[in-house]
């Protein structure tokens, strides 16, 4: 007989299982990637729907909102804007996780003999993929609008990195939800609910007006963090308020905990999950 | 357990909420044969599959395919099984071809290797003018056999196909059958799930017969056939008050215990190929007087046999079940 009767050997060395497993995940990547790119209208959307935020943002509130210290208002936005997409990133996550699950494909995955960590990866790289896009595309729209990094070339991809790995930990975050929702309706439901945790932020204003206790869950949320992160290294104007609070002093040092605490403590939790999942 | 099981399921239960799916369910598959699960909706054929899939466990019992322990030893399982489900399991946004050297690679075949058989079971489904088309595009048929090609990457020792047929037109269903004998002469075990007792009949070296969630008869296609009676004969008369006269008219044509369903005015009885069968029923009926609508002769369907095996029919099975 040819190749009819091959019978794959597991790996038997710890090296091995973890070449099978890199592997497995970049087969993955390359499968959602092609998803990606068989989907222009969704690509289209990454690129749109930023450019239409950024024009809302930028001259509606814009002409009404002062900065922190002066400067112009659409430069203290669009870092806010950045981080704001980079949380958005999750909906995709989510319903492209639900839809596999609600396909079946995922219980051919799942009665396959290769690393349970392939399909939650191939997710969140992909996701890394559909945030270039998207933020190429708040970058021209930023442009356009006057906003520009001030503090050269190292300082501003430092920005761009903290952006994508915030990024990339919000993809393990969607891919939990994903396989909790399981369906891309129930998913399509609870994508709108992260708005309010875009907004509690320093995203659109400083967060020195707000009531006390919510200006300290908005000092905590890490995507004030990421914002503030991103107007420091880029030299855009509002990077501290009057009264600068604890986990807004180092900015970057708090993005990156918070990016590297939830990628510790999700992933897991995601490839439990995917182990766990029976529809 | 000897070696020449390919599946040994040992009291085997799962519930789902209130629902019990599998009541301790008993299966012995000899290596290198067909094994044909035969039972209506709801009876558990669908989880005894996943289970053995290593997609869910069970809450007690024991399983293994290939002699391995499906439950303890999941990972070294999937290397020796393959599985083609109900829904087609394939990617819908990836091509035909796509999809089959995806899988390959998952497999961890080499690359040429994963190429040449992709593009092997591609001819041998009929894909090959469809490969590079999206699978979204694809007829219902066609998906079908793209789900049993990925499956049939490896040469698994045992293959789980989950209802292979169901839905597919006659030409996919011939497909779907002569792919699985080519199969088993290469020396996979085949356990397949079907509601059609033809299809079982047709592949099958033996049968389980299964209705909530156990085992209720096992035997070869013929044992089983034996049991209910090669062809019956179906009489519709006037009013469902004909009915018990008609029964009579029945018994004394055939010697066979006639069933009757007054809802549909019909008397039942198997016939084992006897000639004059139909001649002696209207000769015995005309005796009682006793006018006839319609009368036809067909084969036994899996409603006989559940009649036969369980004294209820696959509706009332599933009633059961849901309720």
């Amino acid at each position: 007989m040819t190749a009819a009767l091959w019978v794959p050997t597991p790996p038997k060395t710890p090296l091995a299982r973890i070449r099978w497993a890199a592997s497995d995940g970049f087969v993955l990547v390359r499968r959602e990637l092609e998803h990606l790119f068989r989907d222009p209208g969704g690509l289209a959307s990454e690129i749109v729907l930023p450019a239409i935020i950024v024009l809302l943002f930028g001259y509606v509130l814009g002409s009404a909102i002062m900065v922190p210290g002066g400067g112009d208002y659409r430069e203290y936005l669009m870092p806010g804007i950045f981080a704001m997409q980079a949380m958005m990133g999750i909906g995709v996550t989510i319903t492209t996780v639900a839809g596999d699950l609600a396909d079946g494909v995922m219980d051919r995955f799942r009665s396959m003999p290769m690393a349970r960590s392939a399909v939650p990866f191939g997710h969140t790289v992909s996701s890394l993929a559909t945030g270039l896009i998207n933020f190429t595309g708040v970058a021209v729209c930023a442009l356009v609008v006057g906003w520009q990094p001030h503090r050269g070339l190292w300082l501003t991809v430092a920005g761009f990195g903290v952006l994508f790995l915030f990024r990339y930990a919000v993809g393990w975050v969607g891919v939990l939800l994903g396989l909790i929702f399981k369906t891309e309706e129930a998913a399509d439901h609870a994508v709108p609910l992260m708005f309010p945790l875009a907004m509690i932020a320093n995203t659109f204003v400083p967060t020195d007006g707000m009531p006390g206790w919510l200006r300290v869950i908005a000092d905590w949320n890490p995507i004030s963090a990421v914002t503030d992160s991103c107007r420091l290294l880029w030299g855009n104007p509002g990077s501290h308020g009057t009264v600068v609070s604890l986990p807004l002093q180092n900015p970057v040092l708090t993005a990156v905990i918070w990016s590297v605490g939830i990628i510790i403590v999700v992933a897991p939790l995601a490839v439990w999950r995917y182990r766990a999942a029976a529809k | 357990m000897g070696n020449d099981l390919a599946v040994l399921v040992d009291g085997v239960a799962k519930r789902f909420g209130a629902t019990e799916a599998l009541t301790g369910l008993d299966l012995e598959v000899p290596a290198g044969t067909i094994c044909g699960v035969l039972g209506p909706n709801g009876a558990g054929k669908t989880t005894a599959v996943r289970i053995l899939a290593t997609l869910l466990r069970p809450d007690r019992g024991r399983a293994f395919v290939d002699g391995i322990d499906v439950v303890r030893d999941s990972e070294r399982a999937r290397y020796r099984l393959g599985l083609a489900g109900q829904f087609a399991a394939v990617d819908e946004k990836l091509t035909g071809r796509g999809n089959l050297r995806m899988f390959g690679k998952l497999y961890h075949l080499p690359g040429r290797v994963a190429k040449e058989r992709a593009d092997e079971l591609l001819g041998r489904f009929h894909l090959t003018d469809a490969a590079n088309r999206v699978v979204s595009t694809y007829s219902g048929g066609m998906r079908r056999r793209l789900d049993l090609a990925a499956s049939l990457l490896i040469a698994p020792a045992v293959l789980f196909l989950d209802e292979p047929t169901t839905g597919l037109d006659p030409r996919g269903r011939a497909e779907v059958w002569a792919a699985v004998r080519d199969l088993v002469q290469n020396g996979t075990t085949v356990v397949l799930t079907t509601q059609y007792l033809d299809e079982a009949d047709h592949l099958a070296d033996s049968i389980a017969v299964i209705d909530a969630g156990r085992v209720v008869a096992t035997g070869t296609p013929e044992q089983l056939k034996n049991k209910v009676g090669a062809e019956h004969i179906d009489v519709v008369v006037p009013t469902s008050g004909d009915l018990a006269e008609a029964r009579t008219a029945l018994h004394r044509a055939t010697g066979g215990e006639p069933i009757l369903y007054p809802s549909t005015r019909t008397a039942s009885v198997a016939v084992d190929g006897e000639p004059g069968a139909l001649a002696a029923i209207v000769r015995e009926l005309d005796a009682v007087g006793v006018h006839i609508d319609n009368m036809t002769l067909r084969s036994p369907t899996l409603d006989d046999v559940f009649l036969e095996l369980t004294g209820h029919s696959t509706d009332e099975t599933r009633q059961e079940v849901t309720a």
